[in-house]
C-alpha cells in the first residue's frame, strides 16, 4: 500500500508549523509519530497535499516541571513516558497507561501529542487525561490558548482544535502525594485498542474517599469524564454498595458502538467492571 | 512531486538518495538499498517483519517515511552478523533454539530482540514476551523464539544457556 503524493515539509519552530499550516490550508495536515495518520494514508482514507512533520521541533520534546504542575511536550514518545523517572513518582498512571498502549514499536514512535489530539476514541490518554484534569496548550493562527482535556473532545475525530491549530503540550496538576491510582483495561490481545478501559484517581482520609475522578476510554464517541460516578464515591469507605451505585452511574453515561469487540450492552458492562477492578486498585495504593 | 535529498548510515554505510516523499522506509530499503532483510508483512503496522533499528529504537519501517529517516543511523538483519562474518549471538540463537519454521518474521523478530537485549541484557521470560509483543509469529507459537532469546542474554552475559524446566 502506497500512500497518495504529498509535499513535504520540516519546520524547525511551532510558529514555523503555524504558519505553513494556515498558509496550505485544509489540504496540510500535521504529522506527529504518524502511527495513525501514515495507515489512514495507505489506504487513501487520508490524502492530504502538505505534511508538515512536528518531529524536528525541539521545543516540542520534554518533560518538565511548571509550579504545581507538569508539563509535557506534544512530540514526547510514549517510550518517553514509560522511561521518566519524574512521571513515575509523581503521576505513576501515565507509566501504567502508556505500557499498554500499542506494542514497543509503536511506542517509540507514537506521541502524547498524537494520541490526546486525533479524537479516536479507542486511544488510552484522553480518557486517562480527563480524569488527571489536563489542560492542552494549543496554538493557532491568533496566538496560544488552553483547552481542557474535559472540554476538548466533541466527537469521533472531532475536537476543539481548527484548522492551523498545534497541540503544543499537555499540562497536568501533580495530584496529592498518596493518591491511589489505575487504569483497567479489557482487550482482546495485547496491543489492541480497548473493549472498555477506566482511570481512576482518588485520595483517602480517615478510610474515606476524600476525592477522585474517573475517566473512560472507548465506549462513547469521545472519551467519557465520569463525573456523577466520581460524586457518589465521595465521602464513602468504597463499601460495595456504594462502588455499586457508582459504576450503575458510570455505566449510564456510555454509548458505545457494537463491533468486532462486542455488542454495545457488553461492552458497557465492561466498562463497569473495569471501573470496579480500578476503584479496587486505586484503593490499594492510597495512603489514608 | 518533487523528491528529496535524505542521507542516512543503514548498517554502518553512508547512504545518498532521491526519495518520494511519500516512500515508505521499508520500501526505500528494500527497493532502492536492496536490503530484502526488512520484510512487509502486514503493511498495517501490526506485525513487526519490517521491524528496524533506527536511531537505537526499534521501528516499524512500514510506518515511516523514507524522507523522516533523514539523518539517522539505520540497522536491519543484514547488518547484524559480526564483522567476521559468523553469526551474532541472536542468530546463532534462532539456529540453535530452533527459533523459526518458516523465516519470515525472523528478521524484525531479532532486530526487535537485539535493541531489547541493548535495555534490558538478562529480561526475564515475561519480559521477553512484553518486550516482542510487537511481532507476529504465526509458525512457531513463540516458545523457541523465546528460548533463542534467551540463549542470546546468556551468551553475551558469558553464562551458560539453562533452559527452564517445562
Amino acid at each position: 500500500m502506497i500512500p497518495g503524493s504529498f509535499e513535504y515539509h520540516r519546520p524547525s519552530s511551532v510558529q514555523e508549523a503555524v504558519g505553513l499550516l494556515a498558509k496550505l490550508g485544509d489540504d496540510s495536515r500535521a504529522i506527529a509519530g504518524g502511527h495513525s495518520l501514515i495507515p489512514m494514508m495507505k489506504l487513501r482514507l487520508a490524502t492530504p497535499a502538505h505534511l508538515v512533520d512536528l518531529g524536528g521541533i525541539a521545543d516540542l520534546k520534554g518533560i518538565r516541571t511548571d509550579g504545581d504542575d507538569i508539563v509535557i511536550g506534544a512530540m514526547t514518545t510514549q517510550h518517553e513516558l514509560v522511561s521518566s523517572d519524574l512521571l513515575a513518582s509523581k503521576i505513576p498512571i501515565l507509566r501504567e497507561t502508556s505500557l499498554q498502549v500499542a506494542d514497543p514499536q509503536v511506542r517509540y514512535v507514537g506521541t502524547l501529542g498524537g494520541n490526546v489530539a486525533n479524537g479516536d476514541p479507542g486511544n488510552d490518554m484522553p480518557a486517562v487525561m480527563m480524569c488527571l484534569g489536563a489542560i492542552y496548550h494549543v496554538m493557532g493562527k491568533s496566538g496560544e490558548r488552553r483547552v481542557a482535556a474535559r472540554d476538548f473532545y466533541q466527537g469521533a475525530y472531532f475536537t476543539a482544535l481548527e484548522g492551523g491549530d498545534v497541540l503544543t503540550a499537555v499540562r497536568i496538576p501533580v495530584p496529592p502525594a498518596g493518591h491511589g491510582y489505575a487504569y483497567e483495561k479489557l482487550k482482546r490481545k495485547i496491543g489492541d485498542y480497548a473493549t472498555a478501559a477506566a482511570a481512576v484517581l482518588l485520595t483517602m482520609s480517615g478510610g474515606k474517599v476524600a476525592s477522585c475522578s474517573i475517566g473512560l476510554t472507548n465506549v462513547a464517541e469521545t472519551p467519557l469524564w465520569a463525573e456523577e460516578a466520581a460524586n457518589i464515591l465521595e465521602g464513602s469507605t468504597l463499601d460495595a454498595a456504594t462502588v455499586k451505585r457508582a459504576v450503575a452511574a458510570a455505566e449510564a453515561i456510555t454509548a458505545p458502538a457494537s463491533d468486532a469487540r462486542g455488542p454495545a450492552a457488553y461492552r458497557t458492562k465492561m466498562a463497569g467492571v473495569m471501573l470496579t477492578r480500578a476503584l479496587a486498585r486505586a484503593r490499594s495504593k492510597a495512603h489514608g | 512531486m518533487a523528491k528529496s535529498q535524505v542521507s542516512m548510515e543503514v548498517n554502518g554505510r553512508a547512504v545518498e538518495a532521491l526519495v518520494e516523499p511519500r516512500t515508505l522506509l521499508i520500501h526505500f530499503l528494500r527497493e532502492q538499498l536492496r536490503l530484502t532483510g526488512p520484510h512487509i508483512g502486514c503493511e498495517t503496522s501490526h506485525c513487526g517483519a519490517c521491524t528496524v533499528d533506527l536511531n537505537g529504537k526499534s521501528v516499524k519501517s512500514c510506518t515511516m517515511f523514507a524522507v523522516q529517516a533523514n539523518g539517522a543511523n539505520i540497522r536491519t538483519i543484514e547488518g547484524m552478523a559480526n564483522p567476521d562474518g559468523t553469526l551474532d549471538a541472536l542468530q546463532e540463537g534462532f539456529r540453535e533454539m530452533h527459533g523459526l519454521q518458516c523465516g519470515f518474521c525472523t528478521p524484525g523478530m531479532i532486530t526487535r530482540a537485539y535493541r531489547l537485549l541493548q535495555e534490558n541484557n538478562n529480561p526475564s521470560e515475561e519480559e521477553i514476551r512484553f518486550g516482542i509483543a510487537g511481532n507476529l509469529c504465526r509458525c512457531t507459537g513463540y516458545q523457541n523464539i523465546v528460548r533463542a532469546i534467551q540463549y542470546a542474554a546468556a551468551k553475551l552475559n558469558g553464562v551458560p544457556f539453562q533452559e527452564a524446566a517445562e
